[in-house]
Order: structure tokens, then C-alpha cells, then sequence
């Protein structure tokens, strides 16, 4: 027996190398916002400092992603472990090129919406907590692109839901009750089911690291059978109900138009594409040969969400509702990426991601700007939004043809990959979907466009003239006077157009991800080489 | 023994899928407090019941010497438990004060969002 005074070599399980200073920035989005979080939860009575302080954090979260994704770029994939126990032991932060990037554009979007958030969220909503939910949604959020441990990655998706419902239920009407009834079930059975899938999977191979997962299914001699299966399946339900594909998206019609807009703004820009980013790293990463097994039934749920997504948008006269099932066309598209899953296909789905997060947000933006002007969200009640501004009328336009995948804007770059992918891949009905959906999305659009902004006025006034538009509330008034609305919005329409013209560095950044994913060895290396 | 709890754990699954089917929101919240215990109980099987020895290694040795309990199974159902009773917690409250604004706890009579009287968009002006 050995005596307790041998000494005992630690770096058999524990990382004895001080970490590197530009590390912390692996844990830095998380600490960032929860600091500012809570802080923002004690100042929850001074309503004035508050969107100050949340707007500085979330300013901060996006130079902090910034530097983490420049360091990523530099350095390749960086693993922090907590506790410096060596993976699979400790709970890794494994951050690659897709992380970092979904990451920056997840704060970017937040950091919008908390500008956004200062015209519109009335001193009751902040002291009910706009800005800590809306950091600590943040959290989760940023948690979830960056760890590499799946039983953690379930821990910030709780993380963001728990957020989310309070975000939700924001001013307490009633049918924001209502919608949120619907939401907070369904999500709530989905990550049950991601759940069931994890405890399975720890079962299997008794670990939760994903890149120990991911050798060890590899090392199998038949990966996509017995047991696995199961768990794939689960997986794929659990995330499609996160990702609102078809056939279980009704959660987010029945709830994306009821709470304030810019609540909507960030549901729409973040809390799907999460869902998305799960499925593309679990598939991808971590059960490839899974994925080719399902391979089909992820292309008909495919076609499924971008066929409902583009359909149900044209049975809506009200904008946000529209918008709501535009989300769910997007799903769509990022689906037929993994239902290929080349290389080529899989980058397509990660700047679509990136596509999506940005012009979904900024749609719900213009349609709060739409309600700020003309008085509704309904389309027969709006009319006339040209006369009133021009620029706002040519923001639109340009973010309506981005969602549509018109060029020259961020939409059409992801879409031609996608189509190419689908195509090549001989999934004849898979790409021929993404074209219909994206021309149906140009109808609803378009229907948009013509009523709210060309026509001269609401419903019932003639053809040809000019009705006067009426003047808005002092409240609406005050809030589009102010910079905090039109900032906001600038800066996503600017990336918009900046993504449509100058595409390469994205295709660059997404390409870069989706090989990081195909051929997982900097991943792995990352977490078992450097100090095993 | 192991067999033994997966057939508790398929009953658990069976009787929260039955809830959950149900039309009342009450109902479907019970259905959901019990899944996620079945969950719990799947969690702590998959991580193979061995023996009650707990896993505590004696002073002068580094590894236990006897096959004892897995600890980590138990970590993360412990997580696992307080997620489930706190959103438990929050989707009582949220269905107590939809059934105080809506008048009602049926599911298929919540069309407050989604109204049945909606109108087709316009088609022309």
C-alpha cells in the first residue's frame, strides 16, 4: 500500500499548465453577461441606469466574442477545461470556428436588441427585467455555441428557456399568457427528450465530452445501429422541436407574435438557430453515420418546414404573425443543408444560420418601426409607409429581398449553396423546395411591401390617392424621434447588404466551420492533444 | 434489479405520455412533472445500479478498492431535478394565471393568439 506522503503525478488527470491569458476569453461571454446580469437585477428600480448598463455589457459580450472568434482563427480550436480536470473528466468549453462566429453574430443581434429594447420597453417592463432576462438569455445562448460537453449544452438550453419564458410573459397580457402556455410546454417536453437522449448516450459510452463521443462512435463497427439509433432519433425530435421544423412548429406561430416586438426580434433571430447549431454539432460532429441514416427523413422534414414556413406566411395578414412562419421557412433551408451534409452543404446551412440570425431580427424590428408609424400590425390597416419615410421604405426593401434570397443581398449567397448542394447531391425535390419557398416568401413579401408601403393608404381609400397618414401617438412619436430605433436596425440592414456584396469572408468563416466539423481531428486534438 | 426499474420507468413514460395527451392544462402539467422523474430514473439506470457502497476511497489509496456506486449519474440527475422543479414551478404559476385571464384550462378553447375567426389577407386594393 502507498504511503499518503508519495507524491503523486497530477498531470495524469489534471491540466498542470497555467492557462493561456487570451483563453479566458472561452468563458468570458458567459461571465460577461452574467455579471451584467445581476447587476442589471439589482439596478432593476432605477430605470434610467439600467439600459445604460445592459447596453455596456452587451457591448462588451460583442468585443469579447470578437476576440474570442479572432483567436480561434489564429490559434485554431481552443478547449478550457473547468477545474483543469483533463478531459473527458472535466466539463470542457471547446470553442471552433462555428462556435465563435454564431456566437459574435448571437451578441451583435442582442446588443441591437438592447438598443432597440431602450425605445420600446417602457419603464414597466424594465423594472419586470427586460435587461437581466435579455443578458441572461445571452448566456445560455452563448453558452450553448461554446461548450463541448453535452449534458452542459442541456444546462444552457435551460438556461436560455428559463430566460426566454421570462421574456415572454413581459407585461403579462393576456395573450401573451396565452402563447406562452403553448411555448413553455412543448419546449419544455423537447429538452425531456434532448434529455432521455444524453442520459442514453452516457449509458452507451459512459462519457459526455462531445469529441470523446465522437471517437468513440466512431470506433464502432457499425455506428448508426442498436441503441444509437434511438438516440438519434430522439436527438433529431428533441432539436427539430427546438428548431420549430415540421411537423412541430406550432409553438412558434401561436407565441412569436405576443410579446414586444423586440422580444420577438431576438426569439426570432436566436432561440431557433440554437436548435439549428444542436442539430448541425450533434450530426455532424459527434453521430455522422446517424446522419446518413436519417438522411432522408431529415429531407422530407426539410421540405416539410420550408413548404408550411412559406405557405402559412401567405395566409397571414398580420406582419409579425407572417414573420413568425418566415422563421420557420428558414429552418427549412438550414435542414436541407444537413439532410446533404457535404461539406458544401453543411457551410451553406452555417451562413444561412448566420443569414437568418440577422435579417430575422431585423424584420421584426422594421415591423415595430411599421406599428410605430402606422398604428397596426394589421395589413389592411396600414398603408401609405412610403410617403411617410422613403429610407425606412428602402430598408425594408432591401431586408424583404434578403429573406427571399434575392441578390444582392445576404440570402441569396447561402440559398445558391445550398440548391447547388442539394442538387449535386442528386435530392432533386429537396432543392426545388428551397426555390419554391424562397418564391412564395417573395409573394408574402411582396404583399407587404404593396400594401403597408406603396399603396397611399389603409384599406378603403381609393385607388391612386393619398391618404393622409395618421399621425401617430405621442409615444410612438417620441420613440422614432430618438436614434435608439433607427441604430439598431441600420447596423443589421448594413450587415445585410455588406454579407450580399462582399459574401467571401463569410464563405470563408462558414466553410472553415463546416470542414471543422466534417473532419473533427483540430476538434479532437484540441481536447485530448495538448496536454495528453 | 436493473430490470426491474426499466419496467417502473416504462410505466412512468406511459402514464406522463397519457397525461400530456390530455386537453387540460392541468393534466398535461402533471404529465410533465411526471416525465421528468421518468427521466431522472433513466438518467440514474443508464449510469448501471451497482451496489450501495458509496464511492469513497480509503485514506492511503488513490482508487476505491471495491466496485462502488457511480457518483456522476447522481450529479447529473441532481441537476437534472432542480431544472424540472423550477420550470414545474414557473408553468404552474403561468397556467393558474392563464386560466385567471383566460377562463379557461382546455387547450383547444386558448385561441386568444391564434383567434379562429382570422381573416384571409387581403387580395387586391
Amino acid at each position: 500500500m502507498a504511503g499518503s506522503s508519495v507524491s503523486v503525478d497530477l498531470s495524469q488527470a489534471m491540466a498542470t499548465a497555467p492557462v493561456a491569458a487570451g483563453d479566458w476569453l472561452v468563458v468570458a461571454p458567459s461571465l460577461i453577461t452574467i455579471l451584467g446580469g445581476s447587476l442589471c437585477l439589482m439596478l432593476r428600480k432605477n430605470t434610467d441606469l439600467q439600459p445604460k448598463v445592459g447596453i455596456g455589457f452587451l457591448g462588451l459580450l460583442v468585443l469579447a466574442n470578437l476576440a474570442l472568434l479572432i483567436r480561434v482563427l489564429d490559434h485554431g480550436v481552443i478547449t478550457m477545461v473547468m477545474g483543469s480536470w483533463l478531459p473527458p473528466f472535466g466539463i470542457a468549453f471547446t470553442v471552433d470556428t462555428l462556435g465563435a462566429m454564431l456566437s459574435l453574430i448571437g451578441s451583435v443581434v442582442a446588443f441591437c436588441a438592447g438598443v432597440f429594447g431602450a425605445a420600446t420597453i417602457d419603464n414597466t417592463g424594465r423594472r419586470y427585467g427586460f435587461y437581466p432576462f435579455l443578458l441572461l438569455l445571452m448566456t445560455g445562448v452563448c453558452g450553448a455555441f461554446l461548450t463541448g460537453d453535452i449534458f452542459n449544452l442541456y444546462v444552457w438550453f435551460e438556461v436560455l428557456l428559463i430566460s426566454s419564458y421570462g421574456l415572454l410573459v413581459l407585461g403579462n397580457d393576456r395573450i401573451q399568457l396565452d402563447g406562452a402556455v403553448k411555448y413553455g410546454v412543448l419546449n419544455l417536453v423537447g429538452t425531456n427528450l434532448f434529455l432521455i437522449g444524453t442520459g442514453m448516450l452516457y449509458g452507451i459510452f459512459g462519457t459526455l465530452n462531445m469529441a470523446d463521443l465522437a471517437q468513440k462512435v466512431a470506433a464502432l463497427e457499425d455506428p448508426a445501429s442498436g441503441t444509437l439509433a434511438t438516440v438519434a432519433a430522439l436527438y433529431f425530435l428533441a432539436f427539430a422541436m427546438k428548431a420549430a421544423a415540421f411537423p412541430v412548429n406550432f409553438w412558434l406561430p401561436a407565441s412569436y407574435h405576443t410579446p414586444n416586438v423586440v422580444v420577438s426580434a431576438v426569439f426570432a433571430g436566436l432561440l431557433t438557430k440554437v436548435g439549428v447549431y444542436a442539430l448541425i454539432r450533434v450530426f455532424v460532429l459527434i453521430l455522422p453515420a446517424s446522419r446518413g441514416y436519417l438522411s432522408d427523413v431529415i429531407s422530407l422534414v426539410a421540405i416539410g418546414t420550408l413548404l408550411t414556413g412559406a405557405l402559412g406566411a401567405l395566409a397571414q395578414s398580420e406582419v409579425r404573425r407572417l414573420l413568425g412562419y418566415l422563421v420557420i421557412a428558414g429552418i427549412g433551408s438550414m435542414l436541407a443543408g444537413l439532410a446533404v451534409g457535404s461539406t458544401l452543404a453543411i457551410s451553406g446551412a452555417i451562413f444561412y444560420a448566420v443569414h437568418s440570425i440577422i435579417v430575422m431580427t431585423a424584420l421584426y424590428m422594421a415591423a415595430g418601426v411599421m406599428e410605430m408609424m402606422g398604428g397596426s400590425y394589421d395589413l389592411r390597416k396600414l398603408g401609405g409607409l412610403y410617403q411617410k419615410s422613403a429610407a425606412f421604405a428602402a430598408v425594408f426593401l432591401a431586408l424583404a429581398f434578403a429573406v427571399s434570397g434575392l441578390p444582392p443581398f445576404s440570402g441569396f449567397w447561402p440559398k445558391v449553396m445550398l440548391v447547388d448542394a442539394a442538387f449535386s447531391d442528386g435530392r432533386v425535390w429537396l432543392g426545388t423546395a428551397i426555390l419554391v419557398s424562397g418564391f412564395l416568401t417573395t409573394l408574402a413579401m411582396g404583399r407587404i411591401w404593396i400594401f403597408a408601403f406603396w399603396r397611399g393608404g389603409p384599406e378603403g381609400t381609393p385607388d391612386g390617392q393619398t391618404a393622409p397618414v395618421t399621425a401617430g401617438t405621442a409615444v410612438s412619436e417620441a420613440q422614432l424621434s430618438g436614434g435608439a430605433v433607427w441604430l439598431p436596425l441600420g447596423i443589421l440592414t448594413a450587415l445585410v447588404i455588406y454579407f450580399g456584396l462582399q459574401p467571401e469572408w463569410m464563405l470563408e468563416l462558414s466553410t472553415q466551420g463546416a470542414s471543422g466539423l466534417v473532419e473533427p481531428l483540430g476538434y479532437l486534438r484540441s481536447v485530448f492533444g495538448v496536454q495528453g | 434489479m436493473e430490470t426491474g426499474v426499466v419496467i417502473l420507468i416504462g410505466l412512468f413514460f406511459t402514464v406522463a405520455v397519457y397525461l400530456m395527451l390530455s386537453q387540460q392544462l392541468v393534466r398535461m402539467l402533471l404529465g410533465i412533472a411526471i416525465l421528468g422523474n421518468a427521466v431522472n430514473m433513466l438518467i440514474f439506470t443508464n449510469g448501471r445500479l451497482i451496489r450501495e457502497v458509496p464511492p469513497l476511497i480509503p485514506e492511503n489509496l488513490y482508487s476505491p478498492d471495491v466496485v462502488t456506486a457511480n457518483p456522476l449519474p447522481q450529479a447529473l440527475v441532481l441537476t437534472a431535478i432542480v431544472i424540472s422543479f423550477s420550470f414545474f414551478a414557473f408553468l404552474l404559476v403561468l397556467a393558474f394565471r392563464a386560466y385567471q385571464e383566460l377562463g379557461t384550462d382546455g387547450v383547444n378553447e386558448m385561441r386568444l393568439a391564434e383567434p379562429e375567426d382570422d381573416q384571409t389577407p387581403p387580395q387586391g386594393y
